[in-house]
């Protein structure tokens, strides 16, 4: 019985691959137009593009599942007013193209590649350049977006869009992209169970990556530089947060980190380097913050009030202008065994913990937070004495706001 | 002019109190340097040094070596030579002399250690504003003595002038913006500090070095007034002041006093 089970499989198997047809298209082919082969390909069938440059006069539909392949350096420009990809079946995959020249628009999210309604869906290795939305995903589930390059040259943010989009998406892996100049290098909303690993967001005007309403994701390996504002993460569960790198987020309102009513979240082994705000949380509880390494930030952490239950520890505070800061009278969350620069304590018994508790909110940061134009005083030798004063009587900064086992050496 | 100038130069330089100023800075920056190995960072350390330092050390040192000369100047006096002459030439043979030992004194390890390090970083503005703060303080140290002729008292009041504008100024500042702190505050703070030549030069440096810190939204606008025309103009202006009325007020004092 077992035999013909085996015999069946392999027979059916050869007619679906044998039913697989490979359609060439080119100038030099019998389909020269991509729209043409588009319509007379079938469910399965994989499109090859010849080398070229290809301006459709509308947008390129695909409703059946085909996998277009492009064949060296396929550039495909949209038409005027139109996206260039619609996908609105299963399966389908984009390898390869060069997609470009997307036009703004304030009305339709206009996008080199959207994803509709699709499932099982991959797009890679494509380079999308100064196009509004890059990759544009809704109500899709289970693709794959890598290895994609996504540029663009946004000004303005009114008039920009983000580079790679997902809106009530679930299980998406986006994995070794590049998103650059753009609003929002990366833009979840609704999107569940993702995994977003080793993509790189640099030089977009608003934030590298920014989510919402996202729960159960994993975020790694990532690297956020000089993106206007950083990364905002907002209104999420359940989110994993760990070896990414947040560089170089300058200015008025840029954190590296903004985290905001974010619950049960673990936030590990991440870099926070020259940023103005390393980590700004604001009504955020039970996040677990570990092994992170906050260097030559403006402030590592402000930690608003209204966060609660925080877990904060076994980080590295190095260089940073202000360790912490918070305006809370009473301390609600758990500093322990994090390394502090400016801990003046000693370790008797040699056990790598040093044995006077430690308050990482000195006075200063505590004025500069009342009065900002305080900052002028930064490293003032009368400030040097005014914190060395409240270090040995707290009267003004948080008493609860302590770390009871500082760690004598930096664990990283 | 001149002469007075060359030969109270040479004395100094051959001085062992030079020798050590200009020894201890050297060490100083030679231990930061080696310790920390980011030229960057040892900037911040040797500038919290150089503004305590170079205007205790200038003051006191200034004045010991004219209660010291006073014996001799009046001899000098008794020659026809301008009292301008005399006054100048040592003022300009102090500063220049404690300048040089200072500057020498940040520029061997570094050059040695990081020379790529030099140029970048802020080491320059470190070297300019630790030069004029030696000015600053020589030219308040000659006043002084011209003016008290009682070494103690001219001492404690040097100590005073240095507390004062070191750490006390500071708290001042401090007090005036948390009384005020409902009034938009920029104008009057950045005013009052660049009143005050050691918070003018640390605040100089500071926006040159903690940028990141200083990016928030005042910090925003106070980068912004430095890197402009007319920061630069009344920064000079603010170290101009403070170099030139201590000059005239020593000129004034030395053409009338009655010696």
């Amino acid at each position: 019985m077992s035999r013909y089970v085996v015999i069946y499989v392999i027979v059916l198997g050869w007619i679906v691959t044998a039913q697989a047809r490979e359609l060439e298209v080119g100038s030099q082919r019998a389909v020269t137009s991509l729209k043409e082969a588009l319509k007379i390909a079938q469910d399965g069938d994989i499109l090859c593009v010849d080398p070229g440059t290809y301006t459709p006069d509308t947008v390129l539909i695909i409703d059946k599942s085909i996998k277009l392949y492009a064949q060296g350096e396929v550039h495909i420009k949209a038409a005027e007013g139109q996206g260039i990809f619609e996908i609105r079946a299963d399966s389908v995959s984009i390898v390869g193209f060069h997609l470009s020249d997307v036009g703004r628009s304030y009305i339709k999210d206009l996008s080199a590649i959207w994803v509709d309604y699709s499932k099982h869906f991959e797009i890679s290795h494509n380079k999308i350049l100064n196009c509004f939305f890059g990759v544009f995903c809704t109500k899709s589930s289970n693709g794959i977006i890598r290895h994609n390059v996504v540029k663009s040259n946004a000004e303005e943010e009114h008039s920009s869009a983000n580079a790679i989009h997902l809106w009530y998406c679930k299980k998406i892996r986006i994995e070794n992209n590049l998103a650059q100049q753009h609003r929002d290098g990366i833009y979840l909303e609704f999107v569940d169970s993702s995994v977003i690993r080793y993509n790189v967001s640099t030089q977009n005007l608003r934030y590298g990556l920014h989510f919402m309403f996202s729960h159960n994701n994993e975020y790694a390996y990532n690297v956020f530089k000089t993106n206007g504002s950083g990364v905002a993460v907002m209104f999420s569960r359940h989110i994993t947060m760990h070896k990414n790198h947040f560089l170089n987020n300058w200015g008025d309102a840029a954190y590296g980190l903004l985290i905001k009513e974010i619950y049960d979240a673990t936030l590990s082994d991440n870099l926070f380097y020259k940023n103005t705000t390393g980590v700004f949380a604001e009504g955020s509880s039970r996040v677990a913050m570990k092994d992170n390494v906050f260097d030559s930030n403006g402030w590592a952490i402000k930690m608003r009030g209204n966060s609660a239950k925080n877990e904060i520890s076994y980080n590295s505070f190095v260089g940073n202008s202000f360790d912490i800061a918070t305006e809370a009278k009473k301390e609600e969350n758990l500093y322990h065994h994090n390394y502090w620069d400016d801990y003046s304590g000693y370790d008797l018994d040699r056990d790598g913990v040093g044995d006077v508790p430690h308050r990482p909110v000195n006075l200063f940061s505590y004025l500069v937070s009342r009065v900002d134009e305080s900052i002028l005083l930064l490293r003032s030798s009368f400030v040097q004495v005014l914190n060395m004063a409240e270090k040995v009587t707290p009267a003004l900064t948080p008493v609860s706001l302590v770390d009871e086992q500082p760690l004598m050496r930096s664990p990283h | 002019m001149l002469k007075v100038f060359k030969y109270s130069f040479l004395d100094l330089m051959r001085n062992r109190w030079t020798l050590g100023y200009f020894l201890f800075f050297a060490f100083s920056t030679f231990g930061l340097l080696y310790l920390s190995g980011d030229s960057s960072k040892v900037v911040i350390s040797t500038m919290n040094i150089i503004i305590l330092l170079v205007p205790l050390v200038s003051l006191i040192y200034g004045q010991m070596y004219l209660y010291q000369v006073r014996d001799y100047v009046e001899i000098l006096l008794a020659q026809p030579i301008s009292r301008q002459a005399i006054f100048g030439g040592y003022y300009l043979a102090l500063a220049s002399a404690l300048s040089i030992s200072l500057l020498l004194g940040l520029c061997i390890p570094i050059l040695i250690v990081q020379p790529e390090g030099f140029v970048a970083n802020g080491w320059l503005s470190l070297l300019a504003i630790s030069a004029i703060l030696t000015f600053v303080f020589i030219g308040i140290a000659c006043n002084l003595v011209l003016r008290f002729d009682n070494r103690l008292k001219g001492f404690g009041v040097g100590l005073f002038v240095w507390l004062f504008l070191a750490i006390i100024y500071d708290g001042l500042i401090l007090v005036v913006m948390l009384l005020f702190e409902n009034y938009p505050l920029e104008n009057a703070s950045l005013i009052l500090t660049l009143l005050n030549p050691i918070d003018a030069g640390r605040v100089l440096l500071i926006f040159q070095l903690d940028y990141s810190a200083l990016m928030g939204f005042t910090g925003a606008v106070f980068a912004k007034f430095f890197g402009t025309l007319v920061g630069s103009v009344v920064l000079t202006f603010g170290f101009g002041m403070w170099l030139f009325i201590p000059l005239m007020q020593l000129m004034r004092k030395a053409k009338r006093k009655d010696f």
